[in-house]
């Protein structure tokens, strides 16, 4: 039996405005999955050449699967958006990479002919969910010395890496995290934070029905100033603030992923085609720095250099290990191909979902950026992992 | 007003400004919401109203593109809070009521600002009427609506007699507000309402609420256009006579509710609409004050309170598990018990009877109506199976061996049901239930010669057993609460309701029923015509004349029920000799055609001149039960009157206006 391959094409991608966790949060009483069923309609009504029942699988990652997040979400969430019984789906985690897990094992589905569109997504609700919720670390992880009992704490992760890399001082952060919060102001003045937003309706016990339409975490007009104050939780007289990182956060994620063939017949736009993806392993305790072995893996796959990427979206879980990526590659810290309208400092991190937001902001980018032929996702996982998606602009006008 | 109601549950409005895509100024989301979930719906009181009308300042003060009111989850609204109303002593009380609904709700429609209401889910009474005081309307297909108010002794009176019309049509509104109230209150779903022209849009539940305030957006850009068909003014006529029909027929124009709500629909063609407010201001507050109201309201609050934690039923948890089911006989009534045994607890039933073709015609007729369920939809394919392969007939009473519930249905003769419990007995174990749907016979002399007697419990079924939601259950002397908790924990599975009942002749309903038909016949018998003594009772507007009830209830069965009767009491129980010519002549029904009495019968039925006038036999029927009602409940037949009240109107169909029946004997004028 010979087999060839199918390109595997991003059709469209959604999200939910991200919120603040907490009581105070504005998705503090709705429910995880119905973050997701918003997200899976809405990608049904923006594509209607797509029939329902042509959907292969629906694939949703989140990182605490338990309660609104837990009964195998990909499933219970297609059911709840009125998908057909005949669609199935599945939960799936990586914890901050679960989006991204979920396209590249959709993805690599479609392109081994298992199935012709799928949708994938994530969603954390980390006001309901707080990181670290009902874990059990076996104890033989401090007992044989497997990790440093700073692996599990993320923002120690964070510590860990300025001491690995004395040079990304906490200046260099807070500039950076300046940057992706006025990277994101002006990209929300233009108009480019917003055609991919799905609005939800809210209740509130307290104030009744509203509707989220905006994102709640990012501080416009932050400056180094006020961030260089800021208390650092992680370590007395550290360097990782709540300014420096993204802040916990709520909401969800969803695309569409397609054959190319089946893409064409149905109609279906092309936001971006797949070129490769890999995945990383690195010491848990500076498991920021797992972009930059899972990009040398992607490139190296697929035969690309560093210079062939025109835009880079990155997770922003912290500031110096995005610095620690682009210090690594030789990259400007304000290098205005990275994260050009902002990135999760700004926007919020709400874990799972991240990734497909990384790659519903590029496709848009590549639509307006017909000179760039290649961009790259990537982003940081706990317990030591990067994950990297690069992906080629079908807007491309080809070498001038 | 407030001190009428110092229980409201208050509906607070919540005004929250909401930013639409496309549009400048923010729309106004109020949310009406009582703080308690969907099992307890929001509904406007004195508190609510004056809440709601804070919020219509607040959003009209902040300087809106519009205004939109939605529910709690799954509720809009379900109406007015009707708690205070037996309270209210004055008709200026209760004009003030009225007023204040309307006052309140004007306050959306005259708001210059355009108006939405997102119907998300159940609205009811005031909460629909609420919605159309806005000009524009979605729906979840999720919602329900209707108007419940003619069914409860009220008139939509907040508006909704002369919005409706205006909005979709006389025709539509006379069915949604009369002919619909006036059938056990049935309720209209979102889609449907949307055909109806109630909602201007329905949308999914998953997303209704966003989809609706996008449609909004769209209604405030331009962008949607909003297109309703006019109104016909020349269907009014023969829709109101439609109308005046149907209320003639359900109620023989007994309840006053229902032909006033007649009148303001017919006023809504050409009334302004201040003058339709004020007329149904004047209608409300005429109907507060009525004893119609009063006995309904009464009735309503047995039917949702009463009827689901009976009196004197014993703790639940002495009921044991019933997972295979007896039914001895399987004639008509047998089969019909053993089709709602076997939908309801969905175990094996098993029927017996003296020979095969009897088995096997009880079998098949379970068969014919689950296939009849089937083809309906209202069975899936694999309900079908399953249900199929849990009904068996059997000759051979040992089937019932394993079986934790034994019913018998076989003839009403003593002998005999003692018999068939002896066969039972000595198949099945020890705690096995057996139960009689005997509806006259002695149940503590039926368990007498039994080892055990404290298994024996009544279960009193009221034809036909699928629609009719009483469920008599009766103690007999011998009965444990073990056994009685059973009945009721199988009553309650089967979807009935249970009244307790003491083993005394006939029980509650039969009782009355027969006292009742007791003095029409005897009326005949002295020489009242047939078709007066046929409309005597027409002004209490029961669901059927009395021969019609004759004619359901079959003259054979009427006549056991009398003997028996006659037999415990005979100083007030006779037997009418039209009766036992009837049975003799194996008639159903009195009547050959319409109105003429069977030529066959005419000598039993013959009008003399001589009897009671309709006004003297309806004084005599309701002498007749007010004296039956106070010797049951000296007898202890019943727990209290309300048990009485809660049997007629659930075993015989009897009026909410009536109260069931003993608030409308207290009235002034009863018993005259």
């Amino acid at each position: 039996m010979s087999r060839s391959l199918r390109e595997v094409v991003f059709v469209d991608g959604v999200r939910t405005p991200f919120g603040k966790a907490g009581p105070k949060g504005m998705y503090a009483q709705t429910r995880a999955d119905d973050l997701v069923v918003r997200c899976i309609r809405e990608l049904m009504r923006r594509n209607p050449g797509l029939p329902p029942e042509r959907v292969d699988e629906v694939a949703i990652a989140a990182t605490t699967q338990i309660g609104d997040q837990g009964l195998t979400i990909g499933r219970t969430a297609a059911l709840l958006a009125g998908l057909p019984t005949s669609v199935p789906g599945f939960a799936i985690d990586r914890m901050c990479a679960g989006a991204m897990t979920a396209v590249t094992t959709t993805a690599s589905g479609i392109a081994f002919g298992a199935y012709d569109v799928a949708i994938a997504g994530g969603v954390e609700h980390m006001g309901h969910h707080p990181m670290g919720e009902g874990v059990d670390p076996n104890p033989r992880f401090v007992s044989e010395k497997i990790v440093d009992s700073s692996a599990l704490v993320m923002g120690s992760t964070a510590e860990n890496l300025h001491d690995r890399f004395p040079h990304l001082t906490k200046e260099r952060a807070d500039a950076f995290a300046v940057g992706s919060q006025d990277r994101y102001a002006a990209a929300l003045a233009a108009g480019k934070i917003g055609p991919e937003l799905v609005p939800v309706a809210v209740r509130s016990a307290e104030q009744g029905w509203g509707l989220a339409t905006e994102d709640e975490p990012p501080r416009p007009g932050t400056t180094v100033e006020g961030l260089a104050g800021l208390k650092t939780p992680f370590r007395p007289h550290g360097h990782v603030t709540a300014g420096n990182a993204a802040g916990l956060n709520d909401g969800a994620t969803g695309c569409l992923l397609a054959a190319e063939d089946v893409a064409t017949e149905l109609g279906l736009q092309i936001g971006m085609r797949l070129v490769g993806f890999g995945f990383a392993g690195v010491e848990p305790e500076v498991m920021g720095v797992g972009p930059v072995p899972s990009t040398l893996k992607a490139l190296a796959s697929t035969g690309l250099t560093i210079d062939d990427i025109g835009l880079f979206e990155l997770n922003e879980a912290f500031a110096v290990q995005v610095l620690a990526f682009l210090d690594h590659f030789g990259i400007a810290d304000d290098d205005p191909r990275v994260n050009m309208w902002g990135g999760a400092i700004a926007v919020g991190h709400p874990l799972a979902s991240s990734g497909v937001r990384l790659m519903t902001q590029l496709s848009r980018q590549f639509a307006e950026r017909p000179d760039v032929r290649y961009g790259l996702t990537a982003m940081c996982v706990g317990i030591g992992m990067g994950g990297t998606v690069i992906w080629e602009n079908p807007a491309w006008e080809g070498e001038k | 007003m407030s001190e009428q109601f110092p229980d409201e549950v208050v509906t607070q409005a919540l005004t929250r400004l909401v930013t639409l895509p496309g549009v400048d100024k923010p729309l106004a989301l109020i949310t009406l919401d009582n703080g308690h979930d969907h099992t307890r719906p929001s509904t406007f009181g004195p508190g609510g109203l004056a809440s709601l009308e804070a919020a219509l300042d607040q959003a009209l003060a902040a300087d809106v593109a519009g205004i939109a009111v939605t529910g709690k989850p799954f509720v809009f609204a379900v109406g007015a809070d009707l708690s205070g109303v037996p309270r209210i002593s004055s008709r200026d009380d209760a004009l003030e009521i009225a007023r204040q609904g309307h006052r309140v709700f004007a306050r959306l429609r005259d708001v210059a600002v355009p108006t939405f209401a997102f119907v998300n889910g159940a609205a009811l009474g005031g909460g629909l009427e609420l919605a159309l005081h806005a000009q524009h309307r979605t729906i979840s297909g999720g919602a329900f609506v209707a108007f419940p108010e003619v069914f409860l002794g009220l008139v939509p009176g907040w508006g909704g007699t002369q919005l409706l019309p205006n909005l979709i049509g006389i025709d539509a509104a006379v069915s949604v507000i009369v002919e619909n109230a006036l059938s056990q209150n049935r309720m209209t779903s979102g889609p449907r309402a949307a055909k109806l022209g109630i909602a201007d849009a329905v949308f999914e539940p998953a997303d209704f609420l966003e989809r609706s305030l996008e449609w909004a957006a769209g209604v405030l850009t331009g962008a949607v256009a909003v297109d309703r068909p006019p109104v016909d003014r020349s269907a009014w006529d023969d829709a109101i006579a439609r109308a005046r029909q149907v209320v003639a027929a359900r109620t023989r124009n007994a309840s006053p509710a229902a032909v006033r709500a007649v009148d303001l629909l017919e006023l809504a063609r050409d009334a302004s609409f201040a003058d339709g407010t004020a007329a149904e201001d004047d209608a409300l507050a005429d109907l507060i004050m009525t004893p119609e109201l009063r006995a309904s309201l009464y009735a309503f609050d047995l039917t949702q309170k009463r009827a689901k934690r009976p009196a004197g039923a014993p703790d639940k948890a002495l009921a044991r598990p019933v997972t295979k089911v007896g039914v001895v006989g399987a004639g008509l009534m047998a089969s019909q018990l053993a089709l709602l045994l076997l939908r309801k607890l969905q175990v094996p039933v098993v029927l017996t009877d003296v020979d095969q073709a009897r088995v096997d015609r009880g079998v098949g007729w379970v068969h014919g109506e689950l296939d009849k369920l089937a083809g309906k939809g209202r069975l899936s394919p694999d309900a079908l199976n399953r249900l199929k392969g849990l009904v068996s007939g059997s000759l051979e009473k040992s089937a019932f061996a394993d079986a934790d519930l034994v019913i018998e249905a076989v003839f009403e003769e003593l002998s005999v049901k003692k018999q068939v419990f002896a066969e039972v007995e000595a198949v099945v174990s020890a705690q096995c239930v057996l139960a009689t749907n005997t509806s006259a016979l002695s149940i503590t002399e039926m368990a007498a010669d039994l080892q055990h007697p404290e298994r024996v419990v009544g279960m009193h079924f009221f034809n036909p057993v699928a629609v009719l939601p009483l469920l008599e259950v009766v103690r007999a002397g011998s009965t444990d609460d073990a056994t009685l908790a059973t009945a009721f924990a199988v009553g309650k599975q089967l979807g009935k309701s249970c009244v307790l009942v003491a083993d005394a002749p006939a029980f509650v309903v039969n009782r009355l029923l027969t006292r009742f038909l007791g003095e029409v016949t005897a009326a005949v018998d002295a020489g009242t015509p047939v078709d007066v003594a046929e409309r005597a009772l027409d002004p209490l507007g029961l669901p059927m004349t009395p021969f019609e009830l004759l004619s359901l209830v079959g003259p054979a069965v009427a006549l056991h029920v009398a003997e028996r009767m006659h037999e415990a009491f005979p100083d007030r129980f006779g037997v009418g000799t039209g009766l036992r010519r009837m049975v003799e002549l194996g008639k159903t029904t009195v009547f050959s055609e319409p109105g003429v009495v069977d030529p066959e019968l005419a000598d039993a039925f013959t009008s003399t001149g001589t009897g009671p006038t309709a006004e003297e036999l309806r004084a005599s029927a309701e002498r007749a039960m007010a004296e039956e009602i106070s010797l049951m409940l000296d007898e202890g037949v019943v727990q209290a009157v309300e048990d009485v009240d809660l049997a007629m109107l659930l075993g015989a169909g009897w009026p909410f206006w009536l109260g069931g029946i003993s608030p409308s004997l207290r009235r002034p004028g009863a018993l005259a």
